[in-house]
């Protein structure tokens, strides 16, 4: 069974048709990614998928349920979790408290509780802490652990970034272009870091990116879109290859 | 320079950095208790820094943590105050009871506020406080049978469990306590959950929203516990104060308590404390100045003349003795503040620390501020 199904995706902005009519399946424990020109569409259909827009018309399936009219806050809880474009990183927080908010969709504690700090709420802090340690050994964080978000270089907020969503323990993961503002080297790096969560951790991963090195070297599955408009879907080889792909970046 | 030597996860989840912070604190609790043995004569001030010590406290957790602005939180501490005063004269009831109902009532009214501030950011949201603000100073004026209207209504001196608080010292303590149990459980909500789910809304709404933060719920509580805080320090001021009236409770008040926050420092609660001192010793400091300023400038002139010194004497003395130049002061030192130290009195106090911690070796341009594009492209 597929794990994460959008139907007939439609998204309008006044008169404008952002997203028109895309449709596809992604299989438990693969990479998929979304490739297309400036202004296809593609970070539209990420903000449908993460909840953040209502779709004008079609359905998210996500595990079986139906999450189309599921409120944003929700869906991490189901567990998506996604980066942003533009790094969306709480800045005068230090990465130790990024990573922990990463973990509020596992919030047990109540206001009660955290106002007198009961020794349960001490106890489920540990738990949390535990967890993200685990995730900051995994993205080789340790040095950065105190530091506050504001002082970090670009790169290393893209890694926290990226930290702070697999905190929530997602079993999709949406990443908004992972290389876009790296390095050569440092894209090289997301590669790898890419393949480890998705072979060790086991998340699948959907991912709008324009480098097409890292593309190739980690997608399962491309989705080419144009206008809002899905024009190839296949292997990255063969998407690369398409005649309607070659004309949508190239022209003609 | 200390560096902090972590072995368990146990020693980040302290109220205090560690064992160095917390004796330090140990000294300043009791030199605030033996406050009163040393300077008797301004534990009136005191009380009052204290009571907006809370104030700022409150005011911290909704602006500087949370990033929800408001200018209208006097009227917080108004419906505090008269829902205090209301209880324990008019309905007989004890006086903590009295409290209990000034927080809860209080925090209703922030629930109720809140609710419209889900749509609204920034300064919409100001001005949506500020005309609150504005609604229940008038609620307070014509509301006459519970409020007492303009004549004002009198406050008894506090009596806690029986036990006459009324005195200078007894009131310095009593406030002392409600400002360290409001700090204590301010401490214990930042370090938990709710209180990241604060800071996150306030650096990223969207980003707080796909980690699960549920915008609604964390909003509103802000607002509510932001409330009853002031509710709480209402109660005390009604004490502090002694005669409650409806102009008291004005647009000024809440703007010195946002002025209160910013001077401070925003997002540190030591910047609430620093804040309180200075927004309640201002005044204090002022009229002091008042008397001593006109002295100063004619010793300074007289050696030019008798006549001289005795015409600057005049000359200032009209001029510190002119009403207004007591919010015009406010205006200037916020002023610049916002334009040489945005980080208020705390970050100001961070550099010194700074400065004696690295002392041969510091570097002024560890705090320089740089411009970042990086967040250009908002989703709003």
């Amino acid at each position: 069974m597929s794990l994460f199904v959008a139907e007939g995706l439609v998204m309008d902005f006044g008169g404008l048709r952002a997203v028109d009519g895309v449709s596809f399946r992604i299989e438990p424990g693969e990479v998929f990614t979304i490739i297309g020109p400036n202004g296809a569409g593609k970070t539209t259909i990420f903000n449908l998928v993460s909840r953040i827009y209502d779709p004008s018309a079609g359905r998210l399936i996500f595990d079986g349920e139906d999450i189309t009219r599921v409120p944003p806050h929700e869906v991490a809880r189901r567990g998506i979790a996604r980066t942003f474009q533009n790094i969306e990183l709480f800045e005068h927080a230090t990465v130790l408290q990024n990573l922990l908010l990463g973990r509020h969709a596992h919030k047990r504690s109540r206001f009660v509780e955290e106002l007198l700090f009961l020794p349960r709420v001490r106890a489920l802090e540990l738990e949390h802490r535990e967890a993200v340690e685990k995730v900051i050994e995994f993205l080789d964080l340790q040095p950065h652990r105190d530091s506050l978000v504001v002082n970090l270089a670009y790169g290393v907020r893209k890694v926290v970034e990226m930290a702070r969503a697999l905190c929530t323990r997602p079993r999709l993961l949406l990443l908004d272009e992972p290389s876009s503002g790296l390095s050569v080297e440092e894209t090289e790096d997301m590669a790898f870091w890419i393949q480890d969560i998705r072979t060790i951790l086991g998340v699948t991963v959907l991912m709008v990116e324009h480098d097409m090195s890292l593309v190739s070297s980690v997608s399962d599955r491309v989705l080419a879109v144009n206008y809002g408009r899905p024009i190839a879907l296949g292997t990255a080889r063969e998407v690369q290859e398409h005649p309607d792909v070659v004309k949508a970046y190239l022209g003609g | 320079m200390r560096f902090i030597f972590k072995t368990s996860y146990v020693q980040d989840l302290g109220i205090f950095r560690d064992g160095v912070q917390r004796n330090w604190y140990v000294v300043l609790f009791f030199g605030m208790l033996a406050l009163p043995l040393l300077i008797p004569a301004y534990l009136v001030d005191m009380s009052l820094v204290f009571i907006y010590g809370l104030c700022g406290l409150s005011l911290m957790v909704l602006a500087g943590y949370t990033g929800l602005v408001s200018l209208g939180h006097a009227a917080f501490l108004g419906i505090g105050a008269y829902t205090h005063v209301y209880a324990i004269h008019d309905l007989g009831l004890p006086w903590i009871v009295g409290v209990a109902l000034a927080c809860v009532v209080t925090g209703i009214s922030g629930v109720l506020v809140g609710l419209p501030a889900l749509r609204m950011t920034g300064v919409y949201l100001s001005i949506a406080t500020l005309a609150f603000a504005l609604i229940i100073q008038e609620v307070l004026t014509r509301w006459e049978h519970v409020t007492g209207g303009l004549k004002g209504k009198p406050v008894d001196k506090p009596v806690v469990f029986g036990l006459y608080l009324g005195g200078d010292a007894a009131f310095y303590f009593l406030c002392l306590a409600f400002l360290i149990a409001g700090i204590w459980l301010t401490g214990n909500l930042l370090r938990a959950p709710t209180g990241r789910a604060w800071v996150a809304i306030r650096d990223s709404e969207i980003a707080a929203q796909s980690m699960g933060v549920n915008l609604a719920v964390y909003k509103t509580s802000a607002f509510a516990y932001s409330a009853a805080l002031m509710g709480a320090a209402g109660a005390l001021f009604a004490h502090k104060i002694g005669f409650l009236a409806p102009d008291i409770f004005t647009v000024l008040l809440s703007i010195q308590f946002l002025l209160m926050v910013v001077v401070g420092g925003l997002g540190s609660l030591h910047g609430a404390f620093f804040g309180a001192v200075f927004v309640a010793l201002l005044p204090v400091a002022i009229s002091q100045a008042r008397d001593l300023v006109p002295v100063w400038a004619s010793t300074l002139v007289s050696p030019f003349g008798k006549s001289a010194g005795s015409a600057t004497f005049l000359a200032v003395d009209q001029f510190v003795k002119k009403p207004g130049l007591e919010p015009g002061l406010f205006g200037l030192i916020l002023v610049l503040f916002i334009l040489f130290e945005p980080l208020g009195i705390y970050g100001r106090w961070r550099k010194i620390q700074l400065y004696f911690s690295t002392f041969p070796l510091y570097k002024r341009a560890t705090f320089r501020r740089q411009k970042a594009y990086m967040r250009s492209e908002r989703l709003r």
